[in-house]
């Protein structure tokens, strides 16, 4: 079906503030959407009380108005303007909760007009918990043994189950506000209280605790005709028990087989088609390390953090598409925007590792605590794209910006091995580097993983770098010599360094593979950084740049969206 | 151990050996699913192909007993960019480097697959080779004196020696003449031209007894077991080599109902007086989008071919149902009065999306319709 005719001109309404979870993300989204339904003729109207924004500039949208995010400010610019509809699933989780205020208050019909994409019905069996259980059980997927409580005097039956430990998950709050993990009586208790205070509805749901579970993440979109896809599934290093905002994330999975990736695939689209969501969906779902048993976890029935992550990470424009379904679009009548030959209905194939950091700003809190739980402390996040899984975590430590270059954070050597130990096993902001100064201590994968239940996979590439690190600190003589042999050399012309120094130059282009940055490795080698980019560029050891092209080289890509990597062939 | 792999027009490529060592030759193609690499390698259709994946980053979750194809690994080379150290995923038994030495398939890892992927779509799929130990110019000879992939029948070649039998509940072959403990509800006769087990293991959860019969059956003898259904199973190679396929499915034709799959689907192109025609760089990957014409619903499908029928010599009621998204060409066929119908992709996955399982329950409904069932 082509796009509805009845569809001029459209509200959009944007996140307002930047608070923790929901940032810069949205504003991206929102001006996204604004240029994705100028380019079908669509006037837009945007609403949203941030100015610091790209989207309300005043090329953007055709009308802005920098006002509040209440009921009443929308009413008064929906009597002023009479949109033919409002979409509010590109505004974050503010941008939906004031949708669904105001069509609570009953001025959709009052003026005549109405939610574009996502049906109102929809939204609410997808944030209201135990609507979203009951349709989960019909539809036969699994969740997590829970119970909704509105008063702290319903915990009898959750404390008498005996499931320890429990999650305590507030409704309607986002980045996990007002939530945690309880192990006891008393931190139920304490959590359950500061949870209900939190919620817009008075609601919390604790539900049992998947310790050490894998976290996994699909982002699908579906079309009012049903066509459904996933856009990109992310796995997160960090197991059950890390907000999703505050793990570091990898896409595409690494570690499930595709009996398992299908698995969880048909489930995120099964429960998309259930809602009866139309645009983009974010489906969070746990699964045991152990076997095909999974679970259910949450449903965001919008344009999310993650879809962000996920639009860039694959080249997918999660945004405009679902802006384009919201007016009746369908995902076949949608170009991809990446390579102009193909449409937006398809499944991006990566040929890449992407992988994103968060960033905390425990540098500005220094007296804050630093362990992470399901409760998002993140501010920001940096992503990374390569060729392998080690140089995208090396490029994302650099780009994190907090004067960490490599492997050693600056604290980590300072610990008793007991220290350690419990900072391997909690999580915390730089969990990272005290897994990465265990194996420098001689820990083993399997010590690690029993401490931290990270997935074997993940640290192995860690061990890898770190012995990488100690090969490159083994060989600072050779290096040294080079260093030494380049400079003559410009007077006298003598055999090449290659030759004369084998091992050191393919260590070197090893390093610089996996990620290695001039500057670490100069310190490893006891060279100024000057120096040993000036040996690297003498060998030759320089970056390719490869395409994001939503499509693994497939077809032809015209955007001009690049990554750089030590691999071979430069595009 | 280096390796080098060489393309018919001359590119190479230096990398590390994978798996075992020696030379090997093949069509070299791309597959663009980001898992399934077991599946991949066991699957008959890549007979005659060295295929190589496209993402980057394969191994991560090992090998398990689960998840062949078939009996053997079927490619005949294997190019990656990097090979896991470590299988990570608890039905691993092995490390995909230790499993394709035990199995003799010869591979390489470590180089650009991206630019390897680029030469093939821009020039089109082509011969080439692996080796351990040749050098460039002794490789490129090599190509140059192997027999292209066209001329191979290569159908023959990973086809069931004798008829076996899948019944309901079995997780693997058994002779064919095994009787089956529960009356099942109905028996399909499969002419396997490269059958993979999960299409036996999908008709088995339906309820189906499957009769899996060389490629060379006769019309007869598949009609003289009185089967309920045929299945015409995927396979590789060059449909055009295949006539003698051709003149079996014809003689079947209006006999029983019939479904077909990839390879299935071409030949009953040629039963129906069409033709097939060699696409540039193949359909190989999860995420192709194929449009139900009927309906006008999108299906990501899984698919693996090298071949196209040519919907215009279509004759005798046979008619396109499904097309590609992305090349428009023909992804399913149906008769407008026989029970007959047939698609290009993999309703059977494995790997890729199960979106299009909803076939078999279909060709179970066309059974159900014919014998008056419901």
């Amino acid at each position: 079906m082509p796009k509805d005719p009845s569809i001029k001109k459209v509200l959009l309404i944007g996140s307002g503030p930047i608070i923790i979870g929901q940032a810069a993300e949205f504003d991206y989204a929102g001006a996204q959407a604004c240029r994705s339904l100028r380019e079908e003729g669509i006037e837009v109207v945007l609403i949203n009380s941030n100015p610091a924004t790209i989207m309300t500039d005043v090329e953007m949208a055709d009308r802005v108005y920098i006002e509040p995010l209440s009921v009443e400010f929308v009413e008064r610019i929906v009597a002023k303007e009479r949109p033919d509809g409002i979409v509010a699933t590109l505004g974050g989780q503010t941008g939906l909760n004031l949708a669904t205020q105001v069509a609570e208050a009953g001025i959709l019909e009052r003026y005549n007009t109405r939610l574009l994409g996502t049906p109102l019905r929809a939204i609410r069996q997808a944030e209201d918990r135990e609507e979203f259980r009951t349709l989960m059980r019909e539809i036969g997927e699994p969740v997590p043994e829970s119970w909704i409580i509105t008063d702290e005097s319903q915990l009898g039956d959750a404390i008498a189950s005996g499931i320890w430990p429990l999650i305590v998950r507030p409704a309607y709050t986002l980045g996990g506000t007002g939530g945690g993990i309880a192990r006891n009586v008393d931190e139920l208790l304490t959590i359950t209280r500061s949870g209900l205070a939190l919620s817009m509805r008075h609601q919390v749901m604790i539900e049992r605790y998947l310790s050490g579970w894998k976290e996994v993440e699909y982002e699908v979109m579906r079309d009012a005709n049903d066509t459904a896809i996933t856009v990109c599934n992310m796995e997160n290093f960090d197991p059950m028990g890390v907000h999703t905002g505050d793990s570091i994330v990898i896409a595409p999975s690494q570690t499930l087989s595709d009996k398992e990736y299908q698995m969880l695939r048909t489930a995120s689209l099964k429960i998309i088609r259930s809602l009866g969501i139309e645009g983009g969906c974010n489906v969070q779902l746990s699964l045991d390390p152990h076997s095909f048993a999974y679970y259910v976890i949450e449903v965001n029935p919008r344009v999310s953090r993650s879809s962000a992550l996920a639009s860039k990470a694959t080249g997918y424009p999660i945004a405009r598409v679902s802006a384009k379904i919201a007016i009746g679009l369908h995902l076949d009548e949608i170009e991809n925007a990446v390579t102009r030959k193909t449409l937006a209905c398809f499944e991006p194939a990566l040929d890449y590792c992407v992988l994103k950091i968060p960033r905390w700003p425990f540098d500005k809190f220094v007296g804050a605590d630093r362990r992470i739980t399901t409760q998002m402390k993140a501010t920001g996040e940096v992503m990374a794209i390569d060729r392998a899984f080690e140089p995208a975590l090396m490029k994302a430590i650099r780009s994190l910006e907090v004067g960490i270059y490599g492997l050693a954070n600056k604290t980590g050597h300072t610990l008793s091995d007991m220290e350690l130990e419990e900072a391997i096993r909690v999580p915390h902001d730089e969990r990272l580097w005290s897994i990465t100064e265990g194996f420098r201590r001689g820990m083993m994968v399997e010590e690690i993983n029993a401490l931290s239940n990270v997935d074997p996979w993940f640290l192995r590439k860690l061990e890898g770098l770190v012995n990488l690190e100690t090969r490159l600190k083994v060989n600072a003589p050779a290096f040294k010599q080079m260093s030494k042999a380049l400079e003559s050399e410009e007077e006298e012309a003598q055999e090449p360094l290659e030759e004369r120094f084998g091992s050191a130059v393919r260590l070197l282009r090893e390093a610089k593979r996996m990620g290695f940055a001039d500057r670490t490795i100069a310190e490893f080698a006891g060279i100024p950084e000057g120096k040993l980019r000036k040996l690297r560029k003498h060998l030759g050891i320089v970056p390719v740049y490869k395409m994001v092209d939503t499509c693994a080289a497939e077809f032809e890509a015209l955007t001009p969206y690049y990554y750089s990597c030590y691999d071979t062939e430069d595009e | 151990m280096k390796a080098i792999l060489a393309l018919e027009d001359g590119t190479l490529f230096e990398g590390q050996s994978l798996g075992a060592t020696g030379r090997t030759n093949g069509e070299v193609v791309f597959n663009t699913g980001m898992t399934g690499y077991q599946e991949i390698l066991t699957d008959p259709s890549y007979a005659g192909q060295i295929v190589t994946l496209t993402y980057p980053l394969i191994g991560n979750y090992g090998i398990n007993p689960d998840d062949f194809e078939s009996r053997r690994v079927q490619v005949e080379g294997f190019v990656v960019r990097e090979a896991a150290e470590i299988a990570s995923n608890w039905r691993s038994k092995q490390t995909l480097d230790s499993f394709l030495k035990e199995r003799g398939i010869i591979g390489i890892q470590g180089i650009d697959t991206r630019a390897l992927t680029r030469a093939l779509r821009v020039r089109g799929v082509m011969m080439g080779a692996i080796s351990t130990e040749d050098t460039p110019e002794s490789l490129l000879e090599h190509i140059r004196n192997a027999p292209g992939y066209g001329s191979k029948d290569l159908a023959r070649q990973v086809t069931a020696e004798q008829s076996y039998r899948w019944r309901v509940g079995d997780t693997k072959p058994v002779s064919a003449d095994s009787v089956s403990e529960v009356k099942p509800r109905y028996r399909i006769a499969l002419l396997d031209f490269g059958v993979k087990y999960n299409i036996l293991r999908s008709l088995a959860n339906l309820g189906c007894e499957t009769t899996v019969y060389p490629c060379t059956v006769t019309a007869e003898e598949v009609l003289r077991a009185n089967p309920n259904g045929i299945f015409l199973s995927p396979g590789p190679g060059d449909p055009e080599q295949y006539g003698y396929m051709v003149d079996t499915v014809r003689q079947l034709v209006g006999k029983k109902p019939i479904m077909g799959v990839c390879m299935g689907n071409q030949i009953l192109g040629y039963a129906f007086g069409s033709k097939t025609f060699k696409l540039k760089f193949g359909h190989r990957g999860s995420n192709h989008p194929v449009k139900d014409l009927n309906t006008g619903r999108v299906y990501i499908t899984s698919q693996n071919h090298g071949y196209a029928v040519d919907p215009d010599r279509l004759k005798d009621g046979m008619e396109v149902a499904h097309i590609n998204l992305n090349d428009g060409t023909v992804e399913g066929l149906r008769h407008k009065e026989l029970p007959i119908f047939s698609i290009q992709y993999h309703p059977e996955a494995s790997p890729g999306p199960s979106d299009s399982a909803y076939f078999f329950h279909q060709y179970i409904n066309m059974l159900d319709r014919h014998y008056g069932r419901s």
